[in-house]
């Protein structure tokens, strides 16, 4: 999917971090937007809600490390929103205010109630 | 807005158009409600304050900046304020100062301003609202900091060689927003009726108003 | 709990180079301007460092922050556009040494 041009940049520089690509070839700006969904809104909500002054259980900087710490493949392949909701995740996780477990197991039955029809 | 394909480097592949996805559980979306169930539980958030800010974020529109572009392109004093202290100004008119610190940069007919964050998505949100894809897009990040003529020409915007390109990469904790030239033709016009000629690409620097 | 700041090395009209070193993890200094000269176009305040910050640590005593002026011909080997066209950046100060 990235040029040539990209690769060969991207091989010469090594230092380089995926997200960090100013100065990076790269195609014509392509001017679409879409309305945002609502889960997405939600996702933004969560940050703003959990980074702000009455909360302070993470911070947009430890947001934007983990969406860094994503792959190139994932970074690329996952739209902004999933990129954050990845994040917010392992931000909780690492800061101890929620288990792998409890999530899991959360997400288990959010799908369950999904299945059978359930809000 | 239609602009060249060509065949050179990467397209970017917005996403489209969408509905709205609440009827489909996608990873990302179950462990959103997960993540949101588990906070409520723990009394860490409220449904309500979830619900209030995703309101309070839809409220906010590129409105917001119009205005106080409206404000600065009819009272001098105002403009130079704003300039000095941006979060100041934008408080005196009743707007939320905002949780970063605002730099408000002036297009003259020397110098075109245009913004973007190469590592991520920084934007003045409390001003202008979300972001659109194309400015947290790859193609945008990439080359606007490199050949920000070429990638304004393609948003339909031709500078003379006589005008300063002003990149500003927004990379700490810094917000930017441009005040775009007032158009010719609006003299004596209302700040309401200026306001309306004040789109938000006109903010980011990727568009001029018309009037 | 005193909040210790780091004090102030750069003035408005400074010339900067940023440092060229390439670290992993969370850093806010962009590939492309590393190595390069700027000025100083003005200060921004003092910040905790996002370095630390992204690590859950306090990322303090706080770092000057500045915004910094780069000539675009002076970055791109290949630039085309206006000789006088700049980029304006935000850079923090242990990222900077006397230009």
């Amino acid at each position: 999917m990235r040029s040539a041009a990209y690769n060969r940049v991207m091989n010469e520089e090594p230092g380089r971090s995926h997200h960090d690509m100013g100065g990076l070839p790269a195609g014509p700006v392509a001017a679409g937007e879409h309305e945002y969904a609502l889960w997405e809104k939600r996702v933004d909500a969560l940050l703003v809600l959990l980074s702000g002054k009455d909360c302070r259980l993470m911070t947009v900087d430890e947001l934007r490390r983990n969406i860094e710490a994503l792959g190139a493949e994932a970074y690329d392949r996952m739209s902004y929103y999933e990129r954050w909701m990845h994040s917010i995740g392992q931000t909780l996780i690492q800061r101890g205010v929620i288990t792998i477990d409890e999530l899991g197991r959360k997400m288990a039955d959010v799908e369950a109630r999904a299945q059978r029809g359930e809000s | 807005m239609a602009h060249a394909h060509d065949n050179h480097g990467d397209h970017d592949h917005p996403h489209p158009v969408r509905p709205d996805q609440d009827d489909s559980l996608t990873y990302y979306r179950t462990m959103e409600i997960a993540v949101r169930e588990l906070l409520i539980e723990k009394g860490i958030l409220t449904a309500d304050q979830i619900r209030r800010q995703v309101e309070d974020m839809d409220n906010r529109t590129p409105l917001r900046g119009a205005k106080v572009v409206a404000r600065a392109w009819t009272d001098p004093a105002y403009k130079a304020r704003l300039l000095d202290t941006g979060n100041d100004a934008v408080e005196e008119i009743g707007l939320d100062r905002g949780p970063y610190k605002l730099v408000v940069v002036e297009n003259t007919p020397q110098v075109h301003n245009v913004v973007v964050c190469t590592l991520c998505s920084c934007y003045p949100r409390w001003l202008l609202g979300l972001p659109p894809d194309w400015y947290k897009s790859r193609n945008y990040r990439s080359r606007m900091v490199r050949e920000p003529r070429r990638v304004l020409r393609e948003f339909g915007l031709d500078l003379t060689d006589d005008v300063v390109v002003r990149v500003h990469d927004s990379t700490a904790d810094m917000r930017y927003l441009v005040l775009p030239l007032r158009p010719a033709g609006t003299d004596g016009w209302s700040e309401e009726r200026l306001a309306a000629l004040v789109t938000r690409d006109t903010m980011i620097g990727v568009a001029s108003p018309k009037a | 709990m005193t909040t210790a700041e780091v004090g102030r090395r750069f003035r408005p009209g400074d010339v900067v180079r940023v440092r060229a070193a390439h670290p992993p993890g969370h850093v806010r200094t962009p590939y492309y301007i590393r190595g390069h000269t700027g000025v100083v176009e003005r200060v921004c305040g003092s910040y905790p460092n996002p370095e630390e910050l992204a690590y859950a640590r306090p990322g303090l005593p706080a770092q000057p922050l500045y915004r910094v002026r780069f000539l675009q011909c002076e970055i791109w080997p290949d630039h085309t556009g206006g000789a006088e066209d700049t980029i304006d950046i935000e850079i923090y100060q242990h990222w900077l040494e006397q230009g």
